[in-house]
């Protein structure tokens, strides 16, 4: 596994970006909860296939209800997201399950299961894919043994450190080589290392064809990848002087 | 394989992170299933009694002569040979002398009592009961010729009310018994919600987090409603006081095979309704979310 996610930088994408095709397409988006105001509005935006966005703002800025719309736990209110090629805004939820497969998930708060093992926990996405035992048992040890908690497998999250618990949630979210990895906040309980472990992680993953969309606010893990694009928000807006975020720049690294 | 739910491997039991047997549904269910063994039997147990006295008593009927011990021997023989008449029982003036000490006490045994005559007969279908009940009179004129039917129908109406009764509180139960299992299976899902936001995020479809739940309650169902059934056949053979076992219940009630086969498939009728019940309130759940 070492070998295979290590990379330098982003997957390096030359051309015309408006080629490139995309993973994830927002028109015209909204979305409140319930009767509130609106947290995200008119977005619209492209993520291309195997490119690596960073996504800031100030907190309550909308990250997170934005990562929630692409990993398909929230419908937008109003306006068309299209996944993976796919109309899913309103599409009906048994469609989905399929194509939140394709999605790793690293969630801020972990989102461990806590009477599992980390063993259980990684391997959750594969057994929900239908993978054997036999199938699971090798990549998962691999995983663990990679971010670091190899001799931990059999402990449950609650005897975890919190950078262990965001190890084993990292683990999970990329077990099976997910096209899409969305992270939100995903160095926030690791040390300096570990969190350069998880930048080459990300940039390895992304060099194999996922596409990377990572909330933060960490100015050194976005300066630590010059290739990837940014998208900031603002108060549930995109902020876009430039426009180049409907038509992302190739690579800059 | 429509029962591959209740074969899950060792990972998908460990998700809900607690065996089967634990919280109130198997113990609720036991108590469901020991009400319903007993009620059934006995509604099963009062429908063949009622069935055996309506036919017993339907061609049968009763001449009753007031201080008609004398006569009782005419009576007898002028039945005997009244057409229609298939067969006569008297009834012995010793045992009228029995009946009557219930209520006379040692009185009954006086010479000086007026002791009537009874005797009973049974009549082919068709049988002119006109013509019998005129030639008793001409033996005896108070005779008084009466049809079981008669006095029996009230108490065959109140058995059948009952036996009714029963299946209707076999029924109620049960319902009480699903509407159990969905409260059960609501607290299991509110217990479980993180677990369950944390499967469908990464892909797990409704049916793959129904079919968890459904092999927890329907353990909990098979192992709850066998302990009560058998509880309840334990005390049905003590009811039936060492009888054999198609042998008599209450009052000399009693148990057809086909009411054991009865009575033996209600446990697992039970557990097959908490099943499909608990995946119905399941599914329903998860579908209220996205």
């Amino acid at each position: 596994m070492d070998g295979a996610l290590q990379g330098a930088g982003p997957c390096p994408r030359t051309g015309e970006e408006g080629k490139l095709p995309a993973i994830a397409e927002f028109d015209s988006v909204g979305l409140r909860y319930g009767t509130g105001a609106e947290v995200l509005r008119d977005l619209d935006f492209r993520l291309s296939d195997a490119g690596f966005y960073f996504l800031t703002g100030a907190s309550g800025a909308g990250k997170t209800s934005l990562l929630k719309l692409l990993y398909l736990a929230q419908r937008p209110t109003r306006g068309r997201i299209r996944l993976f090629g796919e109309e899913l805004s309103e599409a009906p939820r048994e469609s989905l399950p399929p194509f939140r497969r394709r999605i790793g998930v690293v969630f801020q708060d972990f989102r461990l299961i806590r009477h599992l093992s980390a063993f259980d926990n990684v391997a959750l996405p594969l057994r929900v894919a239908g993978a054997s035992e036999e199938e699971v048992e090798g990549p998962v040890r691999e995983m663990l043994a990679w971010v670091g908690l190899a001799d931990r497998a059999s402990a449950r999250p609650p005897t975890l450190s919190g950078g262990e618990q965001q190890r084993v949630a990292i683990a999970r979210a990329v077990i099976n080589r997910p096209q899409l990895l969305v992270a939100d906040e995903p160095t926030g309980n690791v040390d300096a290392e570990m969190a350069k472990r998880l930048l080459h992680l990300f940039t390895a993953l992304n060099r194999l064809g996922t596409t990377v969309v990572v909330a933060t606010h960490d100015v050194g893990l976005i300066s630590a990848t010059p290739g990837a694009d940014l998208i900031r928000l603002e108060h549930g807006g995109l902020v876009d002087p430039t426009g180049m975020l409907r038509n992302p720049p190739p690579g800059r690294g | 394989m429509m029962l591959g739910w209740l074969f899950a491997s060792q990972a998908d039991r460990r998700l809900l992170g607690m065996g089967p047997f634990r919280g109130p549904t198997p113990w609720v269910i036991a108590i469901m299933s020991f009400s319903i063994m007993i009620i059934a039997a006995t509604g099963l147990a009062l429908a063949n009694t009622a069935g055996s006295l309506s036919r017993a008593i339907e061609a049968r009927y009763a001449v009753e002569v007031p201080n008609g011990a004398r006569n009782l021997g005419a009576i007898t023989q002028a039945l005997k040979s009244a057409p229609g008449v298939t067969g006569v029982e008297p009834v012995p003036e010793s045992e009228m002398r029995q009946t009557l000490e219930r209520w006379l006490g040692p009185a009954a045994e006086s010479a000086d009592l007026p002791v009537p005559a009874l005797v009973n007969f049974d009549a082919a279908p068709g049988a002119d009961i006109g013509a019998i009940q005129r030639r008793m009179q001409a033996i005896a004129p108070a005779a008084k010729l009466s049809a079981h039917r008669d006095r029996v129908g009230p108490l065959l109406r109140s058995m059948r009310a009952l036996q009714w009764l029963a299946f209707g509180l076999v029924l109620l139960l049960s319902v009480a018994s699903a509407a159990a299992v969905v409260l059960a299976a609501r607290g299991a899902l509110d217990t479980h919600r993180f677990t369950i936001e944390v499967m469908h995020g990464i892909g797990a479809t409704d049916l793959q987090l129904t079919h968890l739940f459904q092999r927890k309650i329907a353990i909990d169902a098979l192992v709850g409603s066998l302990a009560g059934a058998a509880a309840g056949a334990v005390v049905i053979l003590l009811l039936a006081s060492g009888s054999s076992f198609v042998g008599q219940l209450v009052g000399g009630a009693r148990l057809a095979p086909t009411d054991l086969v009865v009575l033996l498939l209600l446990p697992f009728a039970l557990s097959a309704l908490a099943t499909w019940v608990a995946r119905r309130a399941v599914l329903r759940t998860l579908r209220e979310a996205l």
